[in-house]
């Protein structure tokens, strides 16, 4: 077995990337990640031809992820809320010149500077495009440090697969906390060759352009058309845990750190006859759509939690096309909801 | 088994290292462990904490509203979290630094000088192993040589000194639980 | 009359500040940078015509501070606002506060085209060769070799440039009024520092031009020094490196 290491959230993911053959990092401090540059620094600057660069920006630090991965490089960045809303326009580039990379949000309190502290209102932001013009992030949302490590290793290839940015959604609960991880074996083989389109030299080739536009409309509409249907292949990708939904009384779906905090809940009712069950999506795009409905068609009531106004809620229902009641229940601005009172909110769903 | 602590005090106190230890040693026993700081600038204003999970159950929330132990190291710490402490938990004080009573009559008082201990050890900045030592000692959550091994992982290779005075601080500690 | 007029700046509160306590570390420099400022504008008799643009950085609870109409910026980006308040509102004093990572990292363009156009703006520069707030990670203004968070071997001017220099930088630009670097590490330098800032916002009143004041500021916190520790460093590090003075004035070009 391999050893247990007692890991920050914030440093796992950082020691994920480079286990993952990640050799190339750019970033801009911000609170509640910076752990995970200041990880990268340490480590990186020890390797051999690898980089690290504190950008002067968050858009500096995008638009060189952007050359990094346009070049082949296996890349990375990182930020948190308002840092990411700064990056947007260079992921829309990355998207639509389909460069692969690894983008990870440990999401705060917003809008604005917002707060610090966990949240989770970047859900619209990461799942439906976030900046102009239609694309997706595949969208991983770990709710331990171990899934921290094993999905930013996943988000790596699957972005090269498909040759589409891959964003990791924590929140600063993750970011910070220090749970046991393990790093199972990785063999750098598995990382695909990008010689068939990254740039480079082109002897014995003919030049080849990496363009994120086309003036002609008939041409930009078939670069899309391909990007959608990358979108439709990818939805095979979808992951998600279930937890009690046999016969439960009622179904809470909660991504991320909130997730963990339902499964107390989940105890504590039990202790008081009250049957929970628990659908929580690993991907957030693609989303469980079929395995919510699934439960739907079984149980009559949904509560939706997040630190956030209500925003995954939306896609729930979708899910649940009418099926069952979905109520929401939410914190923001940095509070992080309790398993206590979410509990007395599914009480007052069972009356 | 299960303990869910919060340790709290001023930073520079060696709060977020006290639970690092506890979590450190749980996982080389084979349990269940989650840490969690308070973090941001609200540190530099003097107070830091820390919550520790240690279970022989896979760790759900790693929040934790209603402790069940606590560590007070400072008089602010004592007044903001012992109203939360779970009835029939354990309050560790750090007496040298707090004079006031417990007004909780449903809790276990543990009260250990232990600004005192470390100043006879010539070195203040041991206080944290003493009250940790105490708690080991109290709760058994962790073995006391599970939490030298962690320290020795933690502090590496080259502090041999610093590892000693602090399991000396630990001994220490320990000593007010066992006699 | 010197000492005594040195404690009346330290001591007595300016009427610029607020009451509310400040939440810098002890030893920190902004507290007293903020007090310059205030008895700049106490002086000149503008506070209540004043609009100031706290930054993202340990000054954000500038608008906390200072007893005047204040905004908070993103990060970096307070020259842009000012420009735009000053824009709509030209017969009011305008000024930013910013640290080094705001300024001369995240905010370089804005810093650089504000002060090409010449905007009627004051700005206060803080440089301590470090990140505070976020908990000491390297700025534009790190000395080479300076060990933070993010160059935890040290800066290496090969791969991280040398520290820059903003007020050198800005001096290269035609428009500026007025450019000045100052520290706080000696009674000397407290009073030059202070001629400097009121200077500064005097060429905003007499419509001049931009003018911008670095001053040369600790971080003990960051540095991982005590304040006492932290002054020496500044004198025996950056100070060699950021040559105190003024580097433009239109009064005395033209
Ligand atoms: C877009 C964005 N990126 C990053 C941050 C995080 N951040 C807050 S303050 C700061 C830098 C602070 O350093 P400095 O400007 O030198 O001011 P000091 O705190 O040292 O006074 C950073 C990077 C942020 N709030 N917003
Ligand atoms: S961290 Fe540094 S800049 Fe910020 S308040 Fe403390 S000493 Fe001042």
């Amino acid at each position: 077995m391999e050893e247990r290491l007692l890991m920050k959230g914030n440093e796992a993911i950082g020691e994920a990337a480079i286990h993952a053959g990640c050799r190339y990092y750019f970033g801009y401090p911000i609170t509640p990640q910076s752990e995970l540059i200041a990880y990268m620094a340490k480590r990186l600057l020890k390797i051999k031809g690898a980089t690290f660069i504190q950008a002067e920006s968050e858009i500096a630090a995008i638009n060189m992820v952007y050359g990094a991965s346009a070049a082949g490089g296996r890349v990375m960045t990182s930020s948190s809320s308002p840092g990411i809303s700064l990056k947007q326009e260079g992921i829309s580039y990355l998207a639509c010149a389909e460069l692969p990379c690894v983008i990870v949000n440990i999401m705060r309190g917003g809008p604005g500077l917002g707060s610090i502290q966990p949240a989770q209102g970047d859900y619209f932001q990461a799942t439906k495009g976030g900046g102009h013009g239609d694309y997706h992030l595949i969208v991983f949302a770990p709710s331990s440090v171990q899934e921290l490590v094993d999905l930013t290793i996943r988000a790596f290839s699957l972005a090269d697969k498909y040759r589409n940015p891959a964003m990791i959604l924590g929140d600063g609960l993750l970011g910070q906390m220090m749970e046991p991880v393990q790093f199972k074996e990785f063999d750098e083989k598995n990382i695909p060759s990008k010689e068939d389109w990254a740039l480079g030299s082109s002897h014995g080739r003919k030049p080849r352009r990496i363009v994120p536009f086309d003036l002609d409309p008939n041409e930009l509409e078939k670069i899309v058309n391909k990007l959608g249907q990358k979108y439709q292949d990818m939805q095979k990708e979808v992951e998600y845990e279930v937890v009690n939904i046999d016969n439960p009384d009622i179904v809470i779906v909660a991504y991320g750190s909130i997730a963990r905090i339902v499964k107390t809940t989940i105890q504590k009712a039990k202790q008081e006859g009250i049957n929970i069950g628990l659908v929580r999506p690993i991907t957030l795009y693609p989303f469980p759509y079929a395995a919510i409905e699934e439960v739907a068609n079984k149980v009559d009531k949904f509560l939706v939690t997040e630190m956030s106004l209500g925003q995954m809620v939306e896609d729930v229902k979708l899910a649940v096309k009418g099926k069952s009641q979905v109520s929401f229940y939410g914190r923001t601005g940095g509070v992080v909801i309790s398993p206590i009172e979410i509990l007395q909110e599914v009480k007052k769903l069972l009356d | 088994m299960l303990d869910e602590i919060i340790i709290a005090g001023f930073g520079g106190q060696g709060i977020l290292l006290m639970g690092r230890l506890i979590a450190h040693a749980g996982m080389l026993e084979g349990k269940h462990v989650a840490w969690m700081p308070s973090y941001g600038p609200e540190m530099r204003g003097g107070t830091a904490n820390c919550t520790v999970i240690i279970s022989s159950e896979e760790v759900a929330s790693p929040v934790v509203p209603n402790p069940l132990s606590l560590i007070a190291m400072n008089l602010p710490s004592l007044d903001k979290f012992e109203p939360l402490v779970e009835k029939g938990g354990t309050i560790i004080v750090n007496q040298s630094l707090i004079s006031r009573n417990i007004y909780r009559d449903d809790v276990e008082v543990v009260k250990v000088p232990a600004n005192d201990i470390a100043n006879e050890l010539g070195n203040l900045r041991v206080a944290n192993m003493v009250a940790l030592g105490s708690y080991i000692a109290k709760s058994k959550s962790v073995k006391m040589q599970t939490v030298f091994e962690a320290l020795e992982q933690t502090l590496g290779k080259g502090s041999e000194k610093i590892i000693e005075l602090n399991k000396e601080a630990l001994k220490r500690g320990e000593k007010i639980i066992i006699g | 009359m010197g000492v005594k007029k040195l404690m009346k700046q330290v001591f007595t509160k300016p009427k610029s500040l607020t009451d509310v306590p400040f939440t810098y570390c002890p030893g920190c420099h902004h507290g007293i940078i903020h007090r310059l400022v205030a008895e700049a504008m106490d002086d000149l008799n503008i506070a209540e015509d004043t609009i100031g643009i706290a930054p993202v950085g340990c000054a954000v609870f500038a608008y906390l501070f200072f007893e005047c109409d204040m905004i908070v910026a993103a990060h970096g980006r307070a020259p842009a606002i000012a420009t735009g308040i000053k824009r709509v509102k030209p017969d009011n004093i305008v000024f930013t506060y910013q640290g080094d990572g705001d300024l001369a990292s995240i905010g370089t363009a804005e810093i650089v085209h504000a002060a090409n156009r010449g905007e009627k703006i004051t700005v206060i520069f803080v440089n301590n060769a470090i990140y505070g707030m976020t908990g000491g990670q390297m700025a534009p203004t790190t000395l080479e070799g300076q060990i933070t968070q993010t160059s935890p071997y040290g800066r290496d001017s090969k791969t991280m440039g040398m520290p820059i220099r903003i007020c050198e930088l800005l001096s290269t630009l035609n428009s500026p009024a007025y450019i000045a670097r100052v520290a706080l590490t000696k009674p000397a330098y407290i009073v030059k520092a202070k001629k400097a800032i009121k200077k500064a916002f005097q060429y905003q009143l007499d419509g001049k031009g931009f003018a911008l004041v670095e001053v040369l500021s600790t971080c003990p916190t960051s540095w991982g020094l005590s304040p006492k520790e932290a002054n020496e460093w500044l004198n025996e590090k950056m100070i060699p490196y950021y040559p105190l003075g003024e580097f433009k004035n239109v009064e005395e070009v033209s």
